[in-house]
C-alpha cells in the first residue's frame, strides 16, 4: 500500500538525552579505522580548536537511527520493515558533535513518495543540546521495496 | 592479530586552507579492506544490529547475494578520505550519500576493497568548499552521489 501524503509534517516527541562520551566516539572512529587524534585526544581537539573531542561527520547516525525508529513503528506509517534498505543519508552540522553533548532527537517526517512501486520515506532528525542548541540536522531516505 | 580494516588515511597532517584549493584539486585516493569481523565491529559501534550485516542465510533469504556492509559503514569510510585530506573533520557541514549497490562481504578472510576518489568540485567566495566523492568495489559504483561541504579558511 502506497504511503500516505497526508504523514508529511508528522513529527513526534523528543527523545530522552543522549549523552556523548569520548569512549563511544573513540569506538565509533576505530570501527571506520580512522586514526585521526581529535577523536580520542582531548589534547589533539583543543588544539583544532574544540572544546573536546569530536565525533566523525557520521557519528550522529547513531542518534538518528534510534529516534527514527519511532517512525518506522508507527503504525499508521505502517512501512514494512522487512523490505526496507536504506536510500540515502545527509547530515548537516551546525557545529560538531563533541564529547559531553547532551542531545536530544526530535523525528519528523519530511517526504513521501512512490516511485515505480516502491515506498520511499524521508525522515528528519533534529538533534539539539537539552538547552535548545541545534546541533546536527540528519535526513534518511528509506525504500520499501515493492510494497506500493 | 587482525586490524580493523585498514588504518592508514591518506591524511598529511596539513589542515587544508581555502587558499590551497581550487575546483579541480584531487584528494589522494584511499583504499580499505572491509571484513566480517569490521561488519561485527561497526554493528556494535553504531547499534546497527540489522541481520543482514552478518547472517548469509537471513541475507539470502531476503534476496541478497550474501551478507552486505553497512550502508553508513561505506558512508564513513568514504567520509575518512575527506576529513584525512580537509586536516579537521570539524570542517564538514555536510555530508550526503546515496547507496546505489550493496557491497557485498564474503566470508573468506579477504572481505571487500572499497576505493575512495575525490575532487573539488566547487568553492564559493564564502570558503565553502564542495567535494564529490566516486566510491566504487571490485570497479562498481556503490554510492551513485557522495559530496561533502566544507567550511575552510
Amino acid at each position: 500500500m502506497a504511503l500516505d501524503a497526508g504523514l508529511v509534517g508528522r513529527s513526534y516527541p523528543p527523545s530522552a538525552v543522549y549523552e556523548v562520551g569520548r569512549e563511544k566516539i573513540a569506538e565509533f572512529a576505530t570501527a571506520l579505522a580512522d586514526p585521526d587524534p581529535v577523536y580520542r585526544d582531548p589534547a589533539a581537539a583543543r588544539a583544532a580548536g574544540h572544546p573536546d573531542v569530536i565525533a566523525p561527520p557520521t557519528f550522529a547516525i547513531v542518534l538518528s537511527l534510534g529516534a527514527g525508529n519511532v517512525v518506522v513503528e508507527d503504525p499508521e506509517v505502517g512501512i514494512d520493515y522487512s523490505r526496507v534498505v536504506h536510500g540515502e543519508q545527509r547530515f548537516t552540522h551546525h557545529r560538531p558533535i563533541r564529547a559531553g553533548d547532551r542531545l536530544v532527537a526530535t523525528a519528523s517526517i519530511d517526504a513521501v513518495r512512490t516511485v515505480a512501486g516502491n515506498d520511499m520515506l524521508t525522515t528528519r532528525v533534529e538533534l539539539a543540546t537539552e538547552d535548545g542548541e541545534p546541533v546536527c540536522t540528519t535526513h534518511s531516505m528509506l525504500v520499501a521495496r515493492g510494497t506500493a | 592479530m587482525h586490524h580493523p580494516l585498514d588504518a592508514r588515511g591518506p591524511g598529511d597532517g596539513v589542515t587544508r586552507r581555502l587558499a590551497d584549493v581550487q575546483v579541480g584539486t584531487e584528494l589522494p585516493e584511499q583504499s580499505t579492506r572491509v571484513t566480517r569481523a569490521d561488519l561485527v565491529r561497526y554493528a556494535g559501534a553504531s547499534g546497527d544490529f540489522n541481520v543482514i550485516h552478518w547472517n548469509d542465510r537471513v541475507a539470502r533469504e531476503v534476496g541478497l547475494p550474501g551478507v552486505i556492509a553497512h550502508g553508513m559503514l561505506t558512508a564513513g569510510i568514504a567520509a575518512r578520505a575527506v576529513t584525512a585530506w580537509a586536516g579537521d573533520p570539524g570542517a564538514v557541514v555536510e555530508y550526503q550519500v546515496r547507496f546505489s549497490r550493496p557491497v557485498v562481504v564474503p566470508d573468506d578472510g579477504e572481505g571487500a576493497e572499497l576505493t575512495v576518489r575525490g575532487r573539488v568540485a566547487a568553492v564559493a567566495e564564502d570558503g565553502r568548499v564542495r567535494v564529490d566523492l566516486t566510491v566504487t568495489s571490485g570497479g562498481e559504483k556503490v554510492l551513485s552521489l557522495a559530496r561533502a561541504f566544507l567550511a575552510l579558511s
